[in-house]
């Protein structure tokens, strides 16, 4: 099940799309966002459509593959629809059963709702699935970096960010570790009263507070000895260079919102 | 040439001294290790070194002079240390990332950056891995990367502080061979700090610490004759000091002239 998650994760390649400037891929995607509420009728969702498909060729991501990882969001994507079924009123009535009635107007309602939620998903997932987590952290600190004038540790933050980032694998394993010593020892997790459940739980959360504090001073020291002294003069080796296709992107998309935006009703 | 002059240092809380009038001198170059138990003032005198502690007193001299306690950044640019857990010291979200956060800190252009990491990595041999996150690297692969972050800055000291004592036998080998090489091919004094005497036979010097008194030092040969010292340091003999000791009376032969005796 997790193994198939694809929400937030990373795949490495070398697509276009991989290779854009991690700036403009935000950019992009906050745009195109945008441009997805614009849409309110056949023509415009379909082309949405149209739209993220040409996105997701262009990143070399096989479509059936997304939608496999995205099995999580079709729970919600039902449930919405379902709710504009019956709720939503107007059009003809398509079936009447006394207590509550379908209406044209909510299958069309159900359907547009849900293609607004896929493609807004399926959008932030392209972007999470072809940015590595350390250059999205880059990318909002060079985005942030006005911020800088109100005082606000925009450094500091991207610091946090990406260790936080680098250290959740290792925290993962600790995890690990931590549930087999303690059922070794006798712990029951998986079974008994949902109460008695988290109470097991108790056990594994402070071994792991305790590591994580001990991995956190172990790791302050290990930056100071390295000469860290917080963003005041200090070099980047990561740089982030913005292209001609990074441009173009946005333009697409731009140009994409006036088409939207010139066939909506 | 590093000099430690009557370094003493008491904890807060502590009535007895982490450490007794150490005095220590390193030559440039050289590989220095410094044995010692649990307890016996080890990690309290690489904090002395690092300048993360200052010593209650005594000083630390660099080619004779005496370092600016109030300023321990300089210290902190002559040394660089690797720590003993590997996933505890790794900065970077990649491999190339963690070698360059020393020189990032320190505002090294961008192009003598990229030059810089590339040829500590290379020297570590661990270029191939440079896009690699740290949870797909085994213990010993860490402490490499380790080295090579420590290394990139070009320091005067390497400082090991029990950096292979949480590796497996494979990975302690290849740290150890690594340490050979850079002793070969740099000028850098290498400080390499243990509590297991099977890791001192590459050691032009060694000092044995018990609760923070220099209790020995001499030349890797020198210090194993005296195996009193070590047994009361609670340190565990290798087999071929057992070995040598049953069959002539403690004189010291290394593991290939055991094989050969035997």
């Amino acid at each position: 099940m997790l193994s198939s998650m694809i929400l937030g994760r990373y795949i490495p390649g070398n697509s276009v799309v991989h290779r854009m400037d991690p700036r403009a891929k935000i950019i992009m995607t906050i745009l195109f966002m945008v441009v997805v509420f614009m849409a309110n009728n056949t023509v415009t969702y379909l082309s949405l459509i149209l739209f993220v498909l040409f996105i997701l060729v262009l990143a070399k991501l096989n479509p059936i593959f997304v939608v496999k990882g995205l099995k999580i969001v079709f729970v919600l994507l039902i449930f919405t629809f379902l709710m504009h079924l019956f709720l939503t009123k107007g059009g003809t009535v398509l079936i009447d059963a006394g207590w509550f009635t379908i209406e044209s107007e909510g299958i069309v309602k159900g359907v547009f709702i849900g293609i607004r939620l896929v493609m807004l998903v399926v959008i932030t997932t392209i972007m999470t699935l072809t940015t590595s987590p350390i250059s999205l952290t880059d990318a909002i600190e060079k985005m942030a970096h006005p911020l800088k004038k109100f005082k606000v540790p925009v450094h500091e933050i991207a610091m946090m960010m990406s260790i936080s980032l680098r250290f959740i694998p290792t925290l993962m394993d600790e995890t690990d570790k931590i549930i087999k010593a303690q059922s070794s020892r006798g712990s029951t997790f998986m079974t008994g009263k949902v109460k008695d459940r988290i109470k097991a739980l108790l056990p594994i959360i402070i071994p792991l507070f305790v590591s994580a504090f001990q991995r956190a001073e172990d790791m302050a020291i290990a930056m100071e000895v390295r000469g860290y002294t917080g963003g005041e003069g200090r070099t980047s080796f990561r740089v982030l260079k913005w292209t001609l296709k990074d441009t173009i992107g946005i333009i697409v998309v731009i140009l994409f919102g006036v088409l939207v935006w010139w066939l909506r009703t | 040439m590093i000099s430690l002059r009557d370094i003493t240092y008491k904890y807060h809380n502590d009535d007895a001294y982490a450490l007794n009038h150490i005095s220590i001198d390193f030559k440039r170059g050289s590989f220095v290790s410094i044995l010692g138990h649990n307890g016996s003032g080890k990690s309290t005198l690489v904090k002395i070194i690092m300048g993360i502690l200052r010593p209650t007193s005594g000083d630390i001299f660099i080619d004779g002079k005496p370092v600016d306690k109030d300023n321990p950044l300089e210290l902190q640019r002559r040394f660089s240390i690797v720590f003993q857990n590997p996933d505890n010291q790794f900065v970077g979200a990649t491999v190339i990332d963690d070698v360059a956060f020393g020189l990032e800190n320190l505002g090294v252009p961008h192009e003598t950056m990229v030059e810089k990491v590339e040829s500590a990595l290379k020297e570590v041999g661990m270029w191939e891995f440079r896009n690699h996150e740290p949870h797909r690297l085994s213990g010993g692969q860490k402490q490499r990367v380790a080295i090579a972050g420590a290394l990139v800055t070009n320091p005067d000291v390497l400082i090991m502080d029990e950096a292979t004592s949480m590796l497996d036998p494979d990975g302690r080998k290849e740290v150890l061979s690594i340490l050979k090489k850079i002793h070969a091919e740099r000028d850098t004094t290498i400080l390499y700090i243990t509590h297991d005497l099977r890791e001192i036979e590459d050691s032009d010097y060694v000092f044995i610490l018990r609760k923070g008194h220099v209790v020995n030092e001499g030349t890797v040969r020198e210090v194993y004759e005296d195996t009193d010292i070590l047994v009361s340091s609670n340190l565990e003999l290798p087999y071929n000091i057992k070995l040598s000791k049953a069959l002539c009376d403690g004189a010291y032969m290394s593991y290939e002239e055991v094989v050969q005796r035997l």
